[in-house]
């Protein structure tokens, strides 16, 4: 049985007991067990690529490459790499022992959490699902995996999917909305990871107090792009394509990551936007036309709930006013064109709420330093972008931002880097993961200390006198010497 | 509640100029820490004297050495610490470099416990100065004398622009958590930790818990039972008189064993706090009368009264209970189902010492398991088997007094046929 639909709550407490049964009879503990998912999984990806792509055109009309490179590849790479790596996250690490407790073996060793519970958001509803889910089963974890509902093609495709591809007793795929959510916060988990809203995010930690369940949550933000004044016509191209790559060619600009706004020198604002020396239409633009040539290039808005919400921000009049490529909107298709809006009020809401859509902000700066200053105004981001090879506006921009990742030259590709922890701070959440994160996310490192009855100091022991806080004091200032002084009678 | 949010407010602004970040500003806070824990050691024993009655070798083994051995650690790695860590960066997006960077996260509230007053308020702030964060510590107010130690102190040896400590009760602590911290830090018990988690959340502000736990203690019958039980005793009674989170908090042995292992300790507690337990200079006394009321419930309760085999004197205007042991109390009794966080210490009989994962994990996952034994095999099954904080075999509570360094493992585990122990 893998998937339950609006089920009543007894239903629910009986998975989770259920789940917690084979969680202890052991066999998610094994390295076979755990590969044998991990390649499930790869399995699903190859041999269901078809169906993948067509439930993310269903959902979000993600063209199959867009679909490829941001989900289905994505997850490819990070669940071979868990694979080639697993032996290594899973074996304890050692720890040296202080002299004085010699001998002695000191040990952090990872074990599972237990039950584990995955939500997972609509933007990206495979790979925010399968990311965590490959790295919770690398762990050891029995999970639980609600996807978003909002994508309900990919959360139908999961919730069939899993079960013939993976342990079906030890990975449940549970669909259903908000109730199902706040039902299954009801229970404590051994970690709960959400992705999603702030607004969500909070109510989710309320739940999860009531029964200290630990949580992460990967939450949204303001992604601020600050681009700098670059020479060369190269280099300025290949930052271009880079931004509008970051904003419009990632599921229409509704990714936590994507580039939200841009922050420029007012007198590189025209280049970027207007005109080159070569042709009357600026760098962005063109390449935004080049890029985004048919709607089909893009990735849709969600639904109309979302629609509305984008089309509200250029109901402001002053925002309206600061269009300066785009801005049409069609409520039948929920169509909304890619557009640029240059200086739009910084108190309006496109101003001050995440975007997650296809409206790109210029704000201007008088030089280009003062960007640091402004975005740090708002709350911190889950990434921080900045175009420029002056290394003293990115180490300024290192040390005195804070943000989930800092990213010069290019926006998104972080997220493909194993070795970089993806998480927020502040208001863009708390925990990371991706490779090796993931699995620690859903570990317990415990720390093992052997020893040996071969060797006993009595100084450690009542009845007290001065004699043996002397010894101790050699203990922890380790001095050896004075140790060994003490013991032999010479006092010290 | 005003007091609080001006606090908060004039911290942050504090650690929006800058002021924390430089690694000669947090050194400098560290150098301070270590000379108020080596000039004032005498005030401390004193103010951990009047709070529990604590044992002057406790105060400086347990808190005062290991708050400075954790700044000495802290002062030593400082830079390391400090320095970005190189991650290989792939084909994919050659050429690229990538790095991870620590940052402190701005301004933290670090709210500690009673038992060990010090150490859980020092060594939090230790490292969230070491990180560069501004901070406010909250000290228990159950240990008054030395939460205003704590008031007079800090000031005078660390940046007080950006350190404050806070004391008070309920009311003060309640303010405290309505204000927006950047993580905030308790040590303290599951109620108040459910409460601390739900104000966090109105931040989303992420949050570390030190709670407790019953911490269980397996022993068979191939250990060398003169050092173990004096290692059990050391754990449980010498560890602020078992109210710590660590201590022991019952036993798990075989029937056949049980009755020469209670024989031994019997011995050693003799030996270490003498005829009359209650007038020992060496035994901390219990922190409060609410505590004291709550253990002597746990002890009256019918079924369990009746179990005692050794200790049970109370002296209720000193507030001291002597080490008492319980033999085969009911499972569903109160000293069973608590944290017992006091000087009882029930033993439970087994017919076989393998029935002690069952029992175990019924019970919620602790923060310390212990096991005392020689056999290798229950060895490995214990650590494979026993989800807990920490793990330790043939000893107890010493595990948190290794602050280790990252240098490969060089001691080993081995049993060497029956050796005769050296006793020093």
């Amino acid at each position: 049985m893998g998937s339950l639909q609006e089920k009543p709550r007894l239903r629910l407490g009986s998975l989770v007991s259920g789940l917690q049964e084979v969680y202890e009879s052991g066999r998610t503990r094994e390295l076979a067990w755990r590969r044998s998912q991990l390649r499930g999984l790869l399995r699903l990806l190859s041999e269901k690529e078809e169906e993948i792509f067509e439930v993310l055109r269903d959902d979000l009309g993600k063209n199959r490459a867009e679909s490829y490179r941001d989900e289905l590849g994505a997850l490819v790479k990070s669940v071979n790499h868990t694979l080639r790596n697993l032996g290594k996250w899973a074996a304890p690490e050692k720890a040296q022992a202080p002299l004085v407790s010699f001998p002695a073996t000191a040990l952090v060793v990872p074990e599972p959490l237990g039950v584990v519970l995955v939500f997972s958001c609509w933007n990206f509803p495979l790979g925010l699902a399968l990311e965590p889910v490959s790295g919770a089963l690398a762990a050891g974890n029995v999970v639980v995996l609600k996807p978003s509902e909002l994508a309900p093609s990919t959360a139908a495709f999961l919730a069939a999917t899993v079960p013939r591809y993976l342990d079906s007793e030890a990975v449940k795929v549970v669909e259903g909305g908000p109730e199902v959510g706040e039902q299954l916060m009801e229970h404590r988990w051994d970690k709960v990871l959400f992705t999603g809203s702030e607004r969500v995010g909070r109510l989710i930690l309320t739940k999860a107090a009531k029964h200290l369940t630990p949580v992460a949550l990967e939450l949204g933000s303001k992604c601020p792009c600050i681009v700098d004044y670059l020479d060369g016509k190269r280099g300025r191209q290949v930052a271009v394509n880079r931004i509008v790559g970051a904003k419009w060619s990632v599921c229409a600009g509704q990714a936590c990551i994507a580039i939200d706004y841009i922050l420029v020198e007012e007198k590189f604002a025209p280049i970027l936007v207007w005109f080159t020396l070569l042709s009357r239409i600026g760098l962005l633009k063109s390449t935004l036309k080049n890029f985004i040539a048919t709607p089909e290039c893009m990735a849709r808005i969600l639904n109309a709930k979302h629609f509305q919400r984008l089309s509200n921000y250029l109901q402001d009049v002053k925002v309206a006013a600061s269009v300066v490529h785009g801005g049409s909107l069609n409520p039948k298709t929920l169509a909304i064109e890619p557009t640029i809006l240059l200086n739009p009020p910084v108190d309006s809401d496109i101003m001050t709420e995440e975007i997650f859509g296809p409206l790109l902000p210029i704000i201007t700066v008088k030089k280009i330093e003062d960007s640091i200053r402004f975005l740090k105004s708002k709350p911190k981001p889950l990434s921080i972008y900045a175009f420029t090879t002056n290394e003293k506006l990115k180490r300024r921009i290192t040390e005195e931002t804070s943000s989930g990742s800092v990213t010069f030259n290019d926006a998104i590709v972080q997220y493909v880097v194993e070795g970089l922890p993806f998480g927020g701070v502040g208001h863009s959440g708390f925990g990371q993961y991706h490779g090796k994160y993931t699995f620690d996310m859903f570990s317990n490192k415990k720390a093992v200390f052997k020893r040996s009855f071969l060797i006993e100091f009595m100084f450690r022991y009542p009845p007290w006198d001065d004699s043996k806080i002397r010894m101790l004091r050699h203990v922890f200032n380790l001095n050896y010497v004075g140790l060994l002084l003490g013991l032999l009678g010479l006092r010290r | 509640m005003e007091d609080a949010r001006s606090w908060a407010a004039e911290l942050r602004g504090r650690f929006e100029e800058g002021l924390t970040r430089a690694a000669e500003w947090r050194a400098a806070q560290l150098r301070g820490l270590l000379r108020m824990a080596t000039e004032m050691e005498a005030e401390m024993c004193d103010a951990l004297h009047a709070d529990l009655a604590k044992p002057r070798t406790e105060a400086c083994l347990h808190e005062i050495s290991l708050i400075k051995s954790s700044c000495l650690f802290a002062l030593k790695n400082l830079k390391k610490w400090m320095k970005p860590q190189k991650v290989q960066a792939k084909l994919m997006t050659f050429p690229s470099a990538a790095r991870i960077t620590a940052e402190p996260l701005g301004v933290v509230l670090i709210i500690s416990a009673w038992n060990y007053p010090l150490l859980l308020s020092l060594d939090p702030v230790i490292g969230a100065l070491a990180a560069g964060n501004a901070v406010v510590l909250k000290p228990s107010e159950v240990a008054p004398a030395t939460s205003s130690l704590l008031a007079e102190l800090l000031p005078r040896f660390v940046d007080g622009r950006c350190v404050k400590v806070v004391q008070g009760g309920v009311p003060e602590t309640t303010a405290l958590l309505e204000q927006k911290w950047d993580k905030i830090f308790y040590t303290g018990n599951s109620q108040v930790g459910r409460i601390v988690m739900t104000a966090a959340a109105k931040h989303l502000t992420p949050v570390v818990l030190e709670l407790g736990g019953k911490c269980p203690l397996v022993i068979d019958s191939t250990v060398d039972l003169h050092v173990a039980a004096k290692r059990i005793a050391a754990g449980k009674w010498g560890c602020n008189n078992g109210q710590a989170c660590i201590a022991p908090d019952f036993i798990i042995t075989t029937s056949s064993f049980a009755p020469k292992l209670i024989e031994e300790l019997k011995k050693v507690l003799g030996k270490f706090y003498g005829k009359d337990p209650l007038g020992s200079a060496d035994l901390s006394r219990i922190v409060n009368s609410n505590h004291f009321n709550r253990l002597k419930t746990l002890m009256d309760e019918e079924m369990v009264f009746e179990k005692i085999v050794f200790g049970g004197q109370m002296d209720a205007y000193q507030l001291k209970i002597a080490p008492t042991i319980l033999l085969d109390v009911p499972l569903d009794s109160a000293i069973m189902r608590e944290e017992i966080f006091g000087p009882f210490l029930p033993i439970i009989t087994v017919d076989k010492i393998n029935e002690c994962f069952g029992l175990i994990n019924s019970m919620s996952k602790p923060l310390a398991a212990y096991l005392f034994s020689r056999n290798s095999k229950l060895q490995d099954k214990f650590e494979r088997s026993i989800s807990a904080g920490g793990m330790l075999l043939n000893d107890t509570s010493i595990h948190v007094t290794n602050a280790l360094p990252s240098r490969p493992d060089q001691g080993s585990f081995g049993t060497q046929g029956r050796p005769k122990e050296c006793e020093i």
